[in-house]
């Protein structure tokens, strides 16, 4: 059976909106197109009510109240919102956040912008399997801690970090607690109250949901949470996101959130087996190939490798006809290596040489099967062209070697 | 990144992989880069020693496409080209050819530097000018 190209296999960057997402949208761009704010009138009536009806079903998803979804325009906004809003909020009762090393950068940046300020950042480091060491974190915590934000799952590596556990601690201390969730939400099960989170980014376009819409999950009670607003203006959401609501991103957000509460199961079970179908037959056909992260504590869709000796870059031209990432410096606009790869220790090279793999809801075995044998192909045609390949071949360890680094 | 036509090419069917006996006297080698800079590159110059033109050159390349087309157009250029012309090869020459855009500028240099660590380690062999032994030697 021929398989379609190219082939998408970076659903953690994005995923299709399912048509049954657009089918429930498409009436609210023309028919009921009203502002969810026009109290007065039937187009606003109806607009609201589209609105209420995504946030229950956006709430059920991550088991919260409805009223504690504040919409966004995605999750770089709810992180902001949730870490920039409690920093504010809860300045006088201490000035100490924590995160970790890992974090996307709506969450690192923030941070750093948060120093600037006069907040001390606690950023953690992870062990090597990519998850926070729990006693670092108690060892973090000071009488002016305010805020720990530690990511659900990671977008590069899929590592599903102990949130449920630092949730506990958190409320031991009388800490809050965010999470950056957008990766787990929908994939993964994801309980509020279970996890002890008090705040939860959420994105609808990482979910089978529309691009530029998101939500912060605001708990109300146990503790109330509050936040100084971003954005100010006619008092929305609560007073905490002014703006216009998106109606139509919102309804499809919502239904997007009802499907993966009906299909994450099945899709759990089908996306983990394409995932070691993928894995193993990379393993059969080339050696030296590393996992990064951990494959115990990890997303079902989620395969990162990196092949020894092969630049991630040049992989990625191999396979042009194939949606991947790489944590390669020539993939990124920074020209920095993944700093997530970097901060799991195995070394910059293989940080460089490493290839994210996101599987989804269309990903078919057929579509696995010509990723592995492809790369197979062309890993092993670009080590032939190595001169690391040849040196480690020869016997000699590259860690020892002096290389020429001066200007580069 | 949308790379030229060229880059493909070379990419494609690289041209020169593979390695010369290091340990012969009229082959020089050059080994530049650094695995945790994403780049490294070796590249070999074969002299005949009676006309002092270089007669094979191979080059084995980690790197982007654009450090792979570099160091395969390299290997194209020096063959034919006596030691003096080579050294005369500059890493625009490798950045106009290819179409390299700003980002990958940092390619040809290594290129050049490959070029001239390769033609250092020949006239080493040969007892001449020792100039300063830029490529990476295993410390071990």
């Amino acid at each position: 059976m021929s398989v379609k190209l190219p082939i998408y296999l970076d659903y953690h960057a994005t995923t299709p909106v399912d048509p049954r997402v657009v089918q429930a949208m498409l009436p609210y761009f023309t028919d009921h197109f009203g502002n969810a704010a026009s109290r007065n009138h039937p187009f606003g009536w109806e607009a609201e009510e589209a609105v209420e009806k995504a946030r229950k079903q956006v709430a059920d998803l991550i088991g919260a109240n409805a009223k504690e979804i504040v919409f966004t325009s995605g999750a770089t906004e709810s992180d902001n919102l949730a870490i920039k809003g409690a920093a504010e909020m809860y300045r006088e009762k201490g000035n100490h956040i924590i995160t970790c090393v890992t974090e996307h950068k709506a969450v690192i940046d923030t941070c750093k912008r948060l120093e600037k300020e006069g907040f001390r950042v606690t950023y953690l480091p992870v062990q090597k399997d990519g998850r926070v060491s729990l006693d670092d974190l108690r060892a973090a915590i000071t009488d002016k801690t305010i805020l720990i934000t530690i990511m659900a799952a990671n977008n590069e590596i899929g590592v599903l970090q102990p949130v449920a556990e630092i949730g506990a601690i958190a409320k031991e201390k009388g800490i809050l607690f965010h999470t950056d969730a957008v990766q787990a939400v929908g994939k993964v099960p994801f309980n509020v109250n279970e996890l002890k989170v008090d705040m939860a980014s959420i994105s609808a376009h990482k979910m089978y949901g529309p691009k530029g819409v998101g939500a912060l999950f605001v708990r109300r009670r146990n503790p109330r949470v509050l936040l100084a607003p971003l954005i100010d203006g006619g008092g929305h959401e609560r007073g905490m996101r002014s703006g216009t609501l998106n109606v139509t991103g919102i309804v499809g957000f919502g239904k997007a959130a009802e499907l993966c509460k009906q299909e994450m199961e099945s899709d759990t079970k089908r996306l983990s087996a394409l995932r070691d179908r993928l894995n193993e037959r990379l393993h059969k056909g080339l050696d030296e190939i590393y996992i990064n992260g951990s494959m115990e504590h990890r997303l079902p869709h989620n395969l990162n490798i990196s092949f020894a000796y092969v630049e991630g870059e040049s992989l990625l031209m191999g396979i042009n006809d194939v949606a991947v990432s790489s944590g390669s410096a020539c993939t990124s606009a920074s020209l920095e290596p993944s700093y997530v790869l970097k901060a799991l220790g195995a070394g910059d090279d293989l940080a460089h040489s490493s290839i994210r793999f996101g599987l989804g809801r269309w990903s078919t075995e057929e579509e696995v099967d010509y990723v592995a044998d492809k790369l197979t192909t062309v890993v092993t045609r670009l080590r032939e062209m190595s001169p690391l390949y040849e040196l480690a071949k020869e016997g000699v360890d590259l860690s020892t070697m002096q290389w020429q680094t001066e200007g580069h | 990144m949308a790379y030229s036509n060229k880059v493909i090419d070379h990419y494609e069917n690289p041209r020169n992989v593979g390695s010369l006996p290091k340990d012969d006297a009229n082959v020089g080698t050059g080994l530049v880069g650094a695995p945790e800079c994403g780049d490294v590159m070796k590249l070999q110059v074969k002299v005949n020693p009676a006309t002092g033109v270089i007669d094979d050159a191979k080059f084995k390349t980690f790197g982007c496409g654009s450090a792979i087309a570099s160091s395969s157009l390299a290997t194209e250029w020096l063959k034919g080209k006596t030691v003096e012309e080579a050294l005369a090869i500059k890493n625009t020459d490798i950045v106009t050819e290819l179409s390299l855009p700003p980002v990958k500028i940092h390619c040809s240099v290594l290129a050049e530097d490959a070029i001239k660590a390769a033609i250092a380690d020949y006239k080493k062999k040969q007892g001449k000018e020792t100039t300063a032994d830029t490529h990476a030697q295993p410390t071990a």
